[in-house]
């Protein structure tokens, strides 16, 4: 496997930052409530962990090893209020959406946990790439679990798609059921926790039943007939 | 005189989970046919629907999980969290309400974690207060008692409510709920909080409509019915009297120290043991074996801090009852209780090993 692919394989699902290391959760929990809020946070967070990636490995031959945390938090920070004023600017009610959790994206430790655990140490293209993955399989469990809680608490799909996407983009709205009475449950905190875990089980049961094809074709031994006549 | 020796367990008259779980069932019987009594027919039906609801996904979990499940489903165990919702939920509440409720209950909070007896929380009450966090307004919708209701309403009108949320003749739920004055009516419970905090005092909320003699009509009896099926439980010994008697007591005690300090704010002793979900709760609902406490010190420890938590909650908490929610929460405390209770095992002394400082 050539180091692409393995970085490809660890940050979309061996190693993803949400179902398998688990960081990063106060964002991911906080602003699922609908796909789009999910996806526009996930967007945000990969922007910012590929340029935090690439920096970090630009300078990992001068930086202090003793002071490296904080000139890593300082790079991140920088590129968080980049794409905090690139979203102020052009997706101004995702913006508004989404809230506080743009900025908390610094203290994101999926992206601090990367800068720390690959990027000081790799170079430039692998860590660039690294963030590339990492951020794609982050945002994929916002997305997956943004549709989750909207299809269950609002029984629609792609609301609010035109903060993101531009007028055009009303029409991928789908509504897929009506009802007087939202499933609370699935929109408020606890729906995030109950979602997530399920998404947890349901990788990990994934995991096992691949395990098991694969160990499964076990020899089966022939034995030889031994009788007397032989 | 001829004595038999024989190891441990030196109880003999064992039930099986099924026939604890029937006894438990057949308890709540006269509960069940006073609130039927004052309410309708409404909580029947709810009953059926989760029940079958509870029954189906019972056994499909457990087909996934390749488990035997007539086993399973013929323990009553998923009968008994259905008919505890059931009884907890407004009786003319629509379908999909009890259906998901009955859901979440099995599949969720029972099936995820293990099935049954791996459960940390009460699965009826975990649903419950799903359905209460998700659907506020359907879940609080409570009818007058019959006798005050403009128009009573029949099986049929129940159906139709349930399943299309009109009658027959096309009134919704809210004019079913109206009284004969055109006013809908909260539970007494409910009925008070809005009193209280609109400044009202406690005696003057007591006259309103849903009261007579300062306790709620028809609760009153319900919770009776509940005390006499709770008893037989007792005596069956089907429960021990742990739970249930450090619960009301805790209730008691401390309404009783709210009451004396000022009698404007705070409801009475009786009128908290007797409404609301107070004897329903107590003793079918606390002494769930599973998701309970086992020892019993801690099963003491257990109804108190659930007795405590109900009267704070229907005090300063935002919804007018609270037995799911202190319930719930202390489920949560359960296996720290447990451990500081652990009763002392023949032959060891009773000091609790401590980790050495070196």
């Amino acid at each position: 496997m050539s180091e692409y692919q393995a970085l490809s394989h660890q940050g979309l699902w061996k190693n993803n930052a949400a179902l398998v290391q688990l960081l990063g959760l106060c964002p991911l929990l906080a602003v699922t409530g609908t796909l789009i809020n999910g996806l526009g946070l996930g967007l945000a967070t990969t922007l910012v962990l590929i340029g935090s990636n690439t920096t970090v490995s630009l300078v990992r031959n001068l930086v202090p090893n003793e002071i490296r945390i904080p000139i890593f938090v300082m790079i991140i920070a920088a590129f968080v209020t980049i794409v905090q004023l690139l979203m102020n600017a052009f997706t101004f009610n995702l913006y508004l959406a989404l809230g506080i959790f743009i900025p908390l994206i610094v203290t994101n430790c999926a992206i601090i946990g990367r800068a720390e655990a690959y990027a000081s140490k790799n170079p430039v293209k692998y860590a660039a790439f690294d963030g590339l993955m990492m951020g794609i399989g982050f945002s994929a469990v916002l997305i997956l679990l943004g549709a989750l809680r909207e299809v269950l608490g609002y029984g629609t799909l792609f609301a609010g798609a035109e903060f993101l996407f531009g007028d055009w983009a009303r029409a991928l709205h789908i509504t897929l059921f009506e009802t007087e009475h939202n499933f609370l449950l699935a929109i408020l905190p606890p729906g995030a926790f109950i979602g997530l875990g399920l998404l947890i089980a349901v990788k990990n049961a994934l995991d096992r039943r691949v395990e098991q094809l694969i160990s499964k074709p076990q020899k089966v031994i022939e034995r030889a007939r031994v009788t007397t006549e032989s | 005189m001829k004595s038999s020796v024989s190891s441990s367990p030196h109880q003999y008259h064992q039930r099986s989970t099924a026939q604890l779980m029937r006894l438990v069932c057949y308890a709540t019987l006269p509960g069940f046919a006073a609130q039927l009594w004052f309410f309708g027919w409404g909580t029947l039906i709810q009953f059926l629907i989760a029940a079958t609801v509870a029954l189906v996904t019972e056994a499909a979990i457990l087909e996934c999980r390749k488990q035997d499940f007539e086993k399973a489903l013929s323990d009553c165990s998923a009968l008994l969290t259905a008919l505890l919702l059931a009884l907890c939920l407004p009786p003319l509440a629509e379908w999909w309400v009890t259906a998901i409720g009955a859901f979440f209950a099995i599949a969720i909070v029972k099936q995820l974690y293990g099935g049954l007896g791996f459960n940390l929380f009460n699965p009826a009450m975990a649903a419950y207060i799903a359905l209460l966090v998700s659907f506020p307004v359907a879940m609080t919708s409570w009818l007058p008692p019959q006798e005050l209701a403009a128009r009573g309403y029949d099986l049929l009108d129940a159906c139709y409510l349930i399943f299309t949320g009109y009658t027959a003749e096309g009134y919704s739920l809210n004019q079913v709920r109206n009284l004969a004055d055109g006013y809908t009516m909260a539970t007494p419970l409910d009925s008070v909080k809005t009193d209280l905090s609109q400044g009202f005092t406690y005696t003057e909320a007591l006259t309103k409509q849903p009261f007579t003699d300062g306790l709620g009509i028809g609760w009153f009896w319900i919770n009776l019915a509940y005390l006499c099926g709770g008893l037989f439980l007792l005596k069956m010994r089907a429960i021990k009297w742990h739970i249930p008697v450090s619960m009301l007591a805790a209730m008691a005690v401390i309404a009783l120290i709210l009451h004396l300090s000022n009698s404007d704010v705070y409801p009475s002793v009786m009128f908290h043991l007797l409404s609301g979900g107070t004897m329903l709760g107590a003793f079918f609902i606390a002494t769930d074996p599973v998701s309970a406490s086992t020892t019993d010190k801690g099963r003491l420890m257990y109804g108190a801090l659930i007795g405590a938590w109900i009267i704070i909650i229907r005090t300063w908490g935002g919804y007018p009852d609270a037995i799911a929610f202190a319930v719930v929460l202390t489920n949560m405390a359960v296996p720290l209780i447990d451990y500081y209770t652990r009763p002392r095992t023949y032959g060891h002394s009773r000091s609790v090993k401590k980790v050495k400082k070196s």
